[in-house]
């Protein structure tokens, strides 16, 4: 019987998933990931983790909840860097020890650290310890992990088409999901979907963690309600990794932040353009680096222009309702803004109507 | 040029004397109040931590006196504080107050590039006098964290209670006014000998408590509503690793240098959390450790809402707090904090410890409660 490794549904499953499922299939490992995120989920995970931790972190702990009794390895590497210069998050390096500490029965941790900080070489390092666990063959290792990389650069190249990671994971792509990046279609691309009106549709970028973007328990279907209102979504994984990266220098100070970097660069690519019709920043309540990069983002988009730009804060409590009033909204404003913008309100018109 | 810098705890001594040194203009902004986190939490987004609430107030109120340019450090992450130069300098942008932000960020290796940026702002000093400035500062900082240190010890042990504040206050006022790094200097061996002469009672033995958390609220008696001074004149002797001084030398000095650094903590931590994670995490963890070992009665961690590394840190001390039978209390600090509510939690915490302290010394003989 083939050893099982646990993937917990969460933080970076929605990034590096399509990474190590091929990884470790390649070196013969069986996969368990998590059921989707639910309420038991989210319950068990308030429960167990502390207060002041992210919605996010506690989702995670509600998975390592639910799998953990049913693998013989979990998977919870530390993720310090992955990218150059650049740190994650403190929570994300220290994942390993708050799950060790707090939960009682578990199954083995790979904790290998995940250190791209100083040399992307590390990558590959930490790969083989991680490997290790499976073969001693140094070469099969090098060989699933070149593999791996294969799938996930795959993988990278079908978001940016415009399909959402949950689709691609899933295998619920539809043909209508593939756009082009670069001439996002107006005219009935989301036809088949019960659209409200058949106006033309608008050009939403969702910016955020990808995390809080892609998992649709924690948005409550933020994307697919977007999609449903008749907006092309794009968030942050459809814009070129190139084009984020040249763009994240033209900050003062770049920021030592992977998700900032990332945020940052696309926030100024997207006001480089001139079909975006509005941006929402999806955040989870407490998250150190969106405190900042949320407010950054904000101050530059209102210097610069006059796209419209709202904020949804999510944690445990956010009720659906409020959620999608929100962007209802939010929609219904780009909308009457484009259709009504010179329909001038006649002061005092009641008035001389009698 | 005048210049200003935010306000953290008692560093406002060091970088004063550093500026008197090296002859610059500067404004020191009033002392953190009620009034200074108003303004700061006015313009700061609202889930930011604390510290830059308070930091930017700092600034803001430095302004209306005259400043124009703000010295801050750096720092690369990942914890938030290493871009909090950035975000003063954006809201400051958008606030029009024509603010100019300096950072100091830490040399990493590059000492060079390091002299030459304080070398701009000094209207080129001499190496020499800017070197002499820094040790001269960080002899200050030295000195008046083991100040500190010693009304910690004195105050749950004077006989008249309230004197060790009076000198200590009398010390932060007096030192306002004086200019240079000798003069300073002599004012703290001044209030030493003070502090030495009060008369205390030998054989007291107080409850020992470790203060371990985020730097700046632990650090800032303002932020943490002066716990300190209430654990001592509640008679409990309070230590605390994490201290400016320590920050400049091992962080700043040593880090860049490439000297060997003080790792026990790192050490004590190792099974718990075993990597650098940011911001002070892994000493919070390493120093309840040592706490625990030393014999200490229990161990206080404070740190502001949302701060990230202590996050990390406050879901490992239960494991800690189990496995080396020590009692953990943390407080998270924001803008909403009241103090009545905060210091129930405390006075409770400390009658629990004072409990649990009678209750290991009568052993078996235990029957209630206040017997």
């Amino acid at each position: 019987m083939s050893i099982k490794v646990g993937i917990p549904r969460g933080l970076f499953y929605y990034q590096f998933f399509p990474l190590w499922r091929s990884f470790f299939e390649e070196l013969g490992a069986e996969i368990v990931v998590s059921d989707y995120t639910s309420r038991k989920i989210l319950d068990d995970g308030v429960k167990k983790c502390v207060d002041e931790a992210c919605l996010p972190v506690k989702i995670f702990f509600g998975h390592v909840e639910n799998i953990k009794n049913r693998v013989d390895y979990l998977f919870l590497p530390r993720y310090t860097s992955v990218s150059k210069k650049e740190y994650v998050c403190p929570k994300f390096g220290g994942i390993p020890d708050m799950i060790r500490n707090t939960f009682n029965d578990l199954p083995k941790i790979i904790d290998t650290e995940i250190n791209l900080r100083k040399s992307e070489r590390n990558a590959l390092k930490a790969a083989i310890e991680i490997g290790r666990h499976f073969s001693n063959d140094t070469k099969a290792i090098r060989k699933a992990y070149r593999k791996a990389l294969l799938s996930y650069r795959e993988f990278r190249q079908q978001l940016q088409k415009g399909i959402l990671p949950d689709e691609l994971l899933n295998n619920k792509v539809q043909s209508s999901d593939v756009i082009s990046m670069e001439n996002l279609p107006r005219k009935n691309k989301f036809n088949n979907r019960n659209r409200i009106n058949d106006d033309e549709n608008l050009n939403i970028a969702v910016l955020g963690h990808g995390y809080n973007l892609y998992d649709n328990y924690t948005n409550m279907n933020a994307l697919y309600k977007l999609r449903n209102l008749g907006a092309n979504v794009i968030t942050i994984d459809m814009i070129d990794g190139k084009i984020i990266n040249e763009k994240s220098k033209l900050l003062n100070k770049k920021t030592f932040w992977y998700f900032g970097s990332i945020i940052m660069g696309s926030a100024f690519h997207l006001l480089d353009r001139n079909d975006i019709d509005g941006i929402i920043y999806i955040m989870s309540f407490g998250c150190g680096i969106d405190s900042f990069i949320c407010d950054l983002v904000e101050r530059a988009i209102r210097r610069t222009k006059n796209i419209p730009f709202i904020i949804l804060t999510i944690d445990e409590h956010t009720g659906e309702a409020g959620m999608d009033t929100r962007i209802e909204a939010f929609i219904d404003m780009i909308r009457w803004r484009k259709n009504y913008e010179s329909n001038i309100s006649s002061h005092g018109k009641y008035v001389y109507m009698r | 040029m005048k210049v200003t810098f935010p306000h953290m705890g008692n560093m406002y001594i060091c970088v004063k004397a550093l500026l008197d040194d090296l002859d610059m203009d500067y404004i020191l902004p009033p002392f953190t109040s009620k009034k200074t986190l108003e303004i700061g939490t006015r313009y700061v987004p609202e889930c930011a931590c604390l510290p830059l609430k308070i930091t930017l107030g700092n600034l803001l109120e430095a302004n209306r006196l005259g400043a124009d340019t703000v010295l801050m450090v750096g720092g690369c992450g990942p914890c938030r504080f290493g871009y909090y130069c950035e975000m003063h300098r954006e809201i400051l942008d958008d606030l029009g107050t024509n603010m100019k932000v300096i950072t100091l960020e830490p040399p990493h290796g590059d000492v060079k590039e390091f002299m030459r940026r304080i070398k701009n702002l000094t209207k080129n000093a001499g190496v020499f006098k800017i070197l002499n400035a820094i040790k001269n500062a960080t002899r200050i900082a030295i000195a008046v964290d083991e100040l500190e240190r010693l009304t910690f010890k004195i105050r749950p042990r004077e006989v008249e209670k309230g004197t060790v504040n009076e000198v200590y206050k009398q010390f932060k006022n007096d030192v306002i006014s004086l200019k240079g790094s000798k003069e300073i200097i002599r004012l703290i061996k001044d209030t030493e000998k003070k502090l030495l002469q009060i008369k205390i009672d030998e054989n007291f033995k107080p409850l020992k408590i470790g203060i371990v958390g985020e730097i700046y609220t632990t650090i800032d008696d303002y932020t943490c509503f002066g716990i300190q001074q209430r654990l001592g004149g509640m008679g409990v002797e309070v230590h605390r690793y994490v201290t400016v001084s320590n920050w400049i030398t091992e962080h700043m000095i040593k880090q860049t240098l490439k000297l060997p650094r003080d790792l026990r903590f790192a050490k004590a931590a190792k099974p718990y959390l075993g990597t650098m994670i940011g911001g002070h995490a892994q000493e919070t963890v390493g120093n309840t450790i040592l706490y625990a070992q030393n014999g200490y009665d229990g161990v206080i961690q404070l740190y502001p809402l949302t701060c990230m590394p202590e996050i990390v840190a406050e879901s490992i001390l239960p494991a800690v707090e189990r496995d080396f039978d020590i009692p953990v209390l943390t407080l998270i600090i924001d803008e909403m904090t009241g103090e009545a509510g905060y210091f129930t939690r405390v006075e409770a915490f400390i009658d629990l410890l004072h409990r649990r302290r009678e209750k290991r010394q009568i052993e078996g003989r235990y029957i209630l409660s206040g017997n």
